[in-house]
């Protein structure tokens, strides 16, 4: 055993930190700082300056115009960039459909769509849920009725995140009725601009709009859109999610709002009247997350050096999912309690609470969907019961 | 013992409840939240005076109900179970509170009769930025001038603030907290509406030399503001009751209905034990919610009794009630962290009054110190 990282992995780190100081312009460094919210545009404008440095994909192999990283570098360099503030890149295009593309796509496809998503081209959101199909997502109903060179897709899509931003969506659509009902699902590449297709944002728990719904009033779409086998969409909504879930271990993202929490209990004064960072009660639940941080952070690097040997995620990515996305709620709790009366502000102007506090509120209320999006927890629970513990059926 | 209400305490609950549901749905709060202006309506607020409801806990001879604070809980759980928007908490509960007990004869009078004919919102600024949840320990100042009084500060995050005629303020004056009333319109108010995380509204505000109308001080500041506090932290639990209470409705009722894996999804057994455990903290938070509005207006030997039990109430609506409305997200799935769908309103309702009169680490913390004796 050795718990170190490699010289090299060390030598790496300290690169990556180094460069997203110098990298990182002072308007985004700014609300990196603070943990404030991101706009799409600096999203974007992010994108185009890692894209520059050829790290817009880490985690995409050379010959699509990745950097090369190894699963334990690409863990240190999503750690770094976490734990800067810096703004998360949408992940649908760069992490979802893009190695999909890569895995299942014609030479054609692979042409047309990765270069464009690497350079922050196009941008694309996910089509997965409808309002009757959630957990039990092989039960969607939106369908692609075959009409020659083209399908006619119909239905609605819901939690189409930043679909309002988006240039293209990729969909799981339903191509045939007949068999089991995982049988007849299809993966469809649909461009936002087809006539037929509309999109209308809707607030969150935080009062941003983050997600949308998805019309589609038989909108035509070529089949050369089509990833992978006719009704073979099933398989490849399958790889998805298990990528997805090893995607929101969030550790970075706890470490730095624990971090907040620290800053936070500096800045308040307690009614004793001494910062809450000095009262044994304060420190002792900060700590007590941090450790539980670690703990969870121990368990990623397990994971990443399994991966490490070659092989593939298994259920056990599950664990992550859980843990993680708890991670981020209870550190949020915890900001909203240490901010006493702060926590009843809302979207307020600056300096009616401190910078570092000005998103905890809103942050806090839409990281209730960690538990729920990706998997809900609960269905995390029923694959961890099942394929690790080896439960029997009911 | 006997928990039943009284007959006349049945009639003011239903009236309340049927107001709530025939005349003020979470629709109509939705709305005022979206809309520009004070977030609730001048009209209700009369007819709420009307109906009598203003005048609760306030002595018959100035023209009140002289009810106690187990009467102003079940109104309080009551307009939270469709998250009636007017400011009672704010007007009725802290303000009238701080008048009744430190006001004279003659000055509650003067400013409780605007509040119970429903012509004027007052509002109770106490909190100071950086004072947590100490109310004695100001920065806020009164000087004494000529015949009356100057008040120098600021006041963060003051309930209905934005909207009152009138202040009670609490200022140091000579090393002790002072209550003073001071006028919205009088010249050296400033006050900036800020929002709240239950889509309300309040007001910072600032005192750059504002005269006082009139000082309180029929009873000792500092303990009027300590009693105060543990009113407004019995009243929110009982608010929090109807809050929960509908999340937990609501919650039963989507289990019963929705349909994933061909099954109602209330027939898992995962689920259907989450759904016990959220009725279990229900149970619980009722109980301690009626020892508190009942504990609520002992003073002298009864006092320690009172601050134990409300102390008990606020952590079990700190856990307990933060569990039904966690849960409660969790199990609506996605649509519950729609901002469209009502249990997000009530979620945040709910994590408003945890952060108000007292966190669970106060309530923790001064029940160990009563605990201790």
């Amino acid at each position: 055993m050795d718990l170190a990282f490699t010289a090299a992995e060390e030598e790496f780190r300290l690169k990556v930190r180094s460069w997203i100081a110098e990298a990182m312009p002072p308007h985004i460094a700014d609300k990196a700082r603070d943990g404030r919210h991101f706009g799409m545009e600096e999203v974007m404008e992010w994108h185009r300056i890692l894209d520059g440095q050829g790290w817009a994909a880490p985690h995409w192999p050379e010959e699509h115009g990745g950097p090369g990283f190894t699963a334990t570098q690409r863990f240190i360099f999503q750690e770094e960039t976490e734990a800067a503030g810096a703004p998360g890149l949408s992940p649908f295009g760069l992490v979802m459909v893009g190695p999909l593309i890569q895995r299942f796509g014609t030479d054609a496809q692979k042409a047309r769509f990765l270069p464009k998503i690497l350079a922050g081209e196009e941008v694309w959101c996910q089509g997965y849920s409808e309002p009757n199909a959630g957990s039990d997502l092989a039960a969607l109903r939106t369908e692609a009725i075959d009409a020659g060179d083209h399908f006619v897709v119909t239905g609605q899509k819901t939690w189409t995140t930043y679909a309002q931003y988006a240039d293209w969506i990729f969909c799981l659509v339903r191509t045939s009725t007949e068999g089991k009902k995982q049988a007849g699902i299809s993966f469809l590449l649909i461009d936002l601009k087809t006539p037929g297709v509309e999109v209308k944002p809707f607030q969150t728990l935080g009062n941003t709009p983050a997600f949308c719904d998805t019309y589609f009033e038989g909108a035509k779409v070529p089949k050369e859109n089509l990833l992978g086998p006719l009704n073979g969409g099933w398989t490849l909504a399958k790889a998805l999610l298990g990528h997805e879930r090893t995607l929101v271990s969030a550790v970075g993202a706890t470490a730095r709002t624990l971090a907040t929490a620290r800053r936070i209990a500096s800045g308040q004064v307690g009614d004793d009247g001494r910062p809450l960072l000095e009262d044994a009660h304060w420190e002792g639940r900060i700590a007590r997350l941090e450790a539980r941080l670690q703990a969870h952070r121990m368990t990623v690097y397990r994971a990443l050096a399994e991966q490490q040997k070659g092989k593939h995620p298994g259920p056990e990515s599950s664990i992550l999912k859980l843990v993680g996305s708890e991670l981020v709620q209870r550190a949020d709790e915890l900001c909203m309690e240490l901010m006493g009366h702060d926590a009843l502000s809302w979207h307020n102007p600056e300096g009616v609470v401190p910078p570092y506090e000005q998103n905890v509120g809103p942050q806090f209320a839409y990281n209730r969907a960690t538990t729920i999006y990706a998997g809900s927890n609960e269905i995390q629970k029923n694959i961890i019961a099942k394929l690790i513990l080896g439960m029997p059926k009911a | 013992m006997d928990f039943d209400r009284s007959e006349d305490q049945k009639l003011l609950a239903k009236t309340v409840a049927d107001f709530a549901k025939k005349e003020s749905t979470v629709e109509r709060f939705r709305k005022l939240r979206n809309a520009d202006g004070e977030g609730f309506e001048r009209s209700t607020w009369k007819q709420m005076a009307e109906l009598g409801w203003l005048s609760v806990p306030f002595a018959e001879e100035l023209g009140g109900f002289g009810g106690s604070s187990v009467d102003v809980g079940l109104v309080l759980e009551e307009l939270g179970k469709s998250l009636v928007p007017e400011p009672y908490l704010a007007s009725v509960v802290l303000a009238g509170a701080a008048i009744r007990l430190a006001g004279s004869v003659e000055q509650q009078a003067e400013l409780l009769e605007p509040l119970l004919e429903g012509d004027q919102v007052l509002a109770l600024a106490y909190a100071e930025r950086g004072a947590r949840y100490a109310t004695s320990r100001l920065s806020t100042t009164a000087e004494a001038d000529g015949s009356g009084w100057v008040i120098r500060g600021e006041k963060v995050f003051v309930l209905a603030g934005h909207a009152a005629e009138r202040f009670v303020v609490s200022a140091e004056v000579a090393g002790e907290p002072g209550l003073f009333v001071v006028d919205a319109d009088a010249a050296g108010v400033e006050r900036a509406t800020v929002g709240l995380i239950d889509g309300r509204r309040g007001a910072n505000l600032r005192f750059d030399g504002a005269r006082a109308r009139m000082r309180l001080e029929a009873a000792p500041a500092a303990e009027v503001l300590e009693h105060v506090m543990d009113l407004a932290a019995a009243a929110a639990v009982a608010e929090g009751v109807g809050v929960c209470h509908a999340m937990l409705q609501m919650t039963v009722e989507y289990l019963k209905t929705r349909e994933q894996f061909g099954a109602k999804i209330g027939s898992f057994q995962a689920l259907q034990h989450r759904a016990v455990d959220m009725f279990v903290e229900m149970e619980l938070l009722r109980s301690i919610a009626l020892e508190a509005v009942g504990r609520a207006d002992a003073t002298g030997e009864g006092k320690a009794a009172r601050q134990a039990a409300i102390s008990a109430a606020k952590l079990q609506l700190a856990t307990g009630g933060a569990f039904i409305a966690r849960q409660a997200i969790q199990l609506h799935g996605g649509i519950g962290v729609t901002d469209e769908h009502d249990v997000g309103l009530y979620f945040k309702r709910l994590h408003a009054l945890m952060s108000l009169f007292g966190d669970e680490a106060f309530h923790a913390r001064r029940y160990a110190q009563l605990q201790r004796g």
